[in-house]
């Protein structure tokens, strides 16, 4: 340090001291009005380094709030992922007759806001004779009766890619690939800068551009911290699998609604699940492979 | 070549030399394969599914410390739950857990009407009972009793003669259909609730096809989604 500079220091705070102080009294000003709960929400770190304990305080908090804001009791789960179970999906284009129910089994299921409406799945109808041409697929069709003649139907959802590039441009790290696969976004770490949407090549990612509305009576109680929870304007989301769902054995809401059977869903690394059959048996392909995402999700043609 | 190159040391140079001849060395060909093997069947070459599978590392940690202590605790515990339902499934897997058939309300069992009633073979147009019945499956000399079983009503008959109950009715399709048969078997054919990670359940083909016109039928699809421009 100069000897001038040291003079100054000893005469009086310097701008950088100063502006510490400043901030420093700034926040703890503004928290101070604010209560505990509050304060633990703002100061909480990433959900991947909590302890055990730390979890289970977020939760609690969380379940209190939502149980308040919405009426009756509320869980919020972090069921971890399994060992040795890789989530996979397929689904049989030979069978999709496209009537959207799962749609709006996913909505219902994972809590999607209605109003503005958010839906993770995107039905997309194909014209035959043209193939999987995603470039010239019609999201809007709405004739009497599915399937209409000469076409065929494309439900597009997170692919849950073995390298997500969602992931890789996250500026904050608020979504992360878990172990069992699954891609997740942590609501309370997401400031919303939507690089996420930009990067994924599948359209996958939605944005709460308004504050996402859901009927009491119409919540799903059952959730998960990084899945189905109660989510806020401007945060993104997207499909979990059902995280909350499958982490404890069941099949993912769109796989049990759908009328025709077209939705297959298992653990990769068990030879006696229907995916690991799908693979080894049929024709698989998946979307946009030359952009080298590696996608868990798979369509296959049943015939 | 370079003048260098001659003295380096490669492997096949020194083979070509056989320095191993007479001296009761294993040649180095097998001693590598055994190295390999070795290698290969040892735990480090395993791949684990921590390996990428990127960040959020804890969770699992946690899980794996969860079982660890379990399995310290007692040993039986080590295989988890999920996993025991899992391979139980094996065994079970020819069982097939269905719901009852879809009868029309009143209509089973069949022998309440047909008991004793004369069994008549002719094929022709129902007109006093099931006239709602259109056979369109497979050709047109279908009838009644390729399926159905003429003496005991309440049971299907196999081409082989043997009869089945209707809860069984998939050995009945599975006759002519054997590649849908197959998957439906392997879960892949037809719709599938139950568990993943453990006991599924099977649903019976005519659940999803009438079995006298099997096409299925068209939906009316739920609303598209709004378009950008709709939304406010």
């Amino acid at each position: 340090m100069k000897p001038d500079a040291r003079r100054r220091s000893g005469r009086k705070a310097t701008r950088r001291q100063f502006l510490k102080g400043a901030l420093a009294a700034a926040v703890g000003g503004g928290l101070a009005g604010c209560d505990v709960t509050t304060r633990e929400a703002f100061f909480h770190r990433r959900f991947k380094e909590l302890s055990r304990a730390e979890k289970r305080d977020i939760l609690e908090r969380l379940e209190r709030d939502y149980t308040e804001k919405y009426g009756s009791p509320f869980s919020v789960s972090a069921d971890p992922a399994r060992e040795g179970v890789l989530f996979a999906y397929a689904l049989d284009l030979s069978r999709c007759v496209g009537c959207r129910r799962c749609v709006y089994a996913c909505v219902r299921e994972n809590n999607a806001s209605r109003d503005p409406a958010v839906q993770w799945i995107s039905v997309l109808e194909l014209e035959k004779l043209k193939g999987v041409d995603i470039y010239d697929s019609n999201l809007y069709y709405s004739p009497e009766q599915v399937p209409r003649e000469g076409h065929f139907y494309m439900p597009v959802a997170c692919q849950q890619c073995r390298r997500p590039q969602c992931v890789t441009v996250c500026p904050v790290g608020a979504t992360w690939q878990e172990p069992d696969g699954i891609v997740v976004v942590d609501y309370d770490w997401c400031i919303g800068c939507r690089y996420c949407m930009a990067a994924c090549p599948y359209g996958a990612r939605h944005f709460n551009w308004g504050a996402p509305h859901v009927d009491q009576e119409d919540m799903n109680r059952e959730t998960h911290y990084l899945g189905n929870r109660p989510r806020y304007k401007g945060v993104v989301e997207k499909c979990t699998f059902c995280i909350q769902r499958v982490r404890r054995g069941r099949y993912p809401a769109c796989v049990e609604i759908c009328p025709v059977g077209a939705r297959k869903f298992g653990n990769i690394l068990d030879e006696k699940s229907e995916i690991n059959y799908v693979i080894r048996n049929k024709r698989v392909f998946i979307l946009k492979e030359e952009i080298n995402t590696q996608p868990k999700f798979y369509y296959f043609y049943g015939i | 070549m370079p003048v260098g190159s001659q003295r380096r040391w490669t492997p096949g140079a020194w083979c070509r030399q056989r320095p191993w001849a007479g001296r009761g060395v294993v040649p180095p060909l097998a001693c590598a394969v055994a190295v390999g093997l070795a290698f290969l069947s040892g735990p480090s070459c395993r791949p684990t599914l921590a390996e990428g599978t990127g960040p959020a590392e804890s969770l699992a940690t946690e899980a794996g410390r969860d079982r660890e202590q379990q399995g310290h605790e007692q040993v039986g515990a080590v295989v988890p739950e999920w996993q025991r339902a899992a391979a139980g499934t094996a065994e079970e897997i020819e069982e097939f857990p269905v719901p009852p058939p879809p009868f029309s309300y009143g209509i089973f069992p069949c022998s309440d009407c047909h008991g004793d009633m004369e069994v008549d073979t002719k094929p022709r147009k129902l007109e006093d009972e099931h006239e709602e019945i259109v056979l369109h499956h497979g050709p047109r000399e279908r009838w009644c009793f390729d399926c159905h079983n003429p003496g005991n009503r309440d049971v299907l008959r196999l081409a082989s003669g043997k009869t089945i109950p209707f809860t069984e009715s998939y050995l009945l399709c599975g006759q002519c259909h054997g590649p849908k048969f197959r998957d439906w078997r392997a879960g892949v054919h037809g719709k599938r609730t139950g568990r993943w990670d453990g006991r599924k359940e099977y649903l019976l083909c005519a659940h999803c096809h009438n079995p006298h016109a099997p096409r299925f039928p068209p939906l009316t699809p739920k609303p598209p989604p709004p378009r950008p421009e709709n939304i406010h």
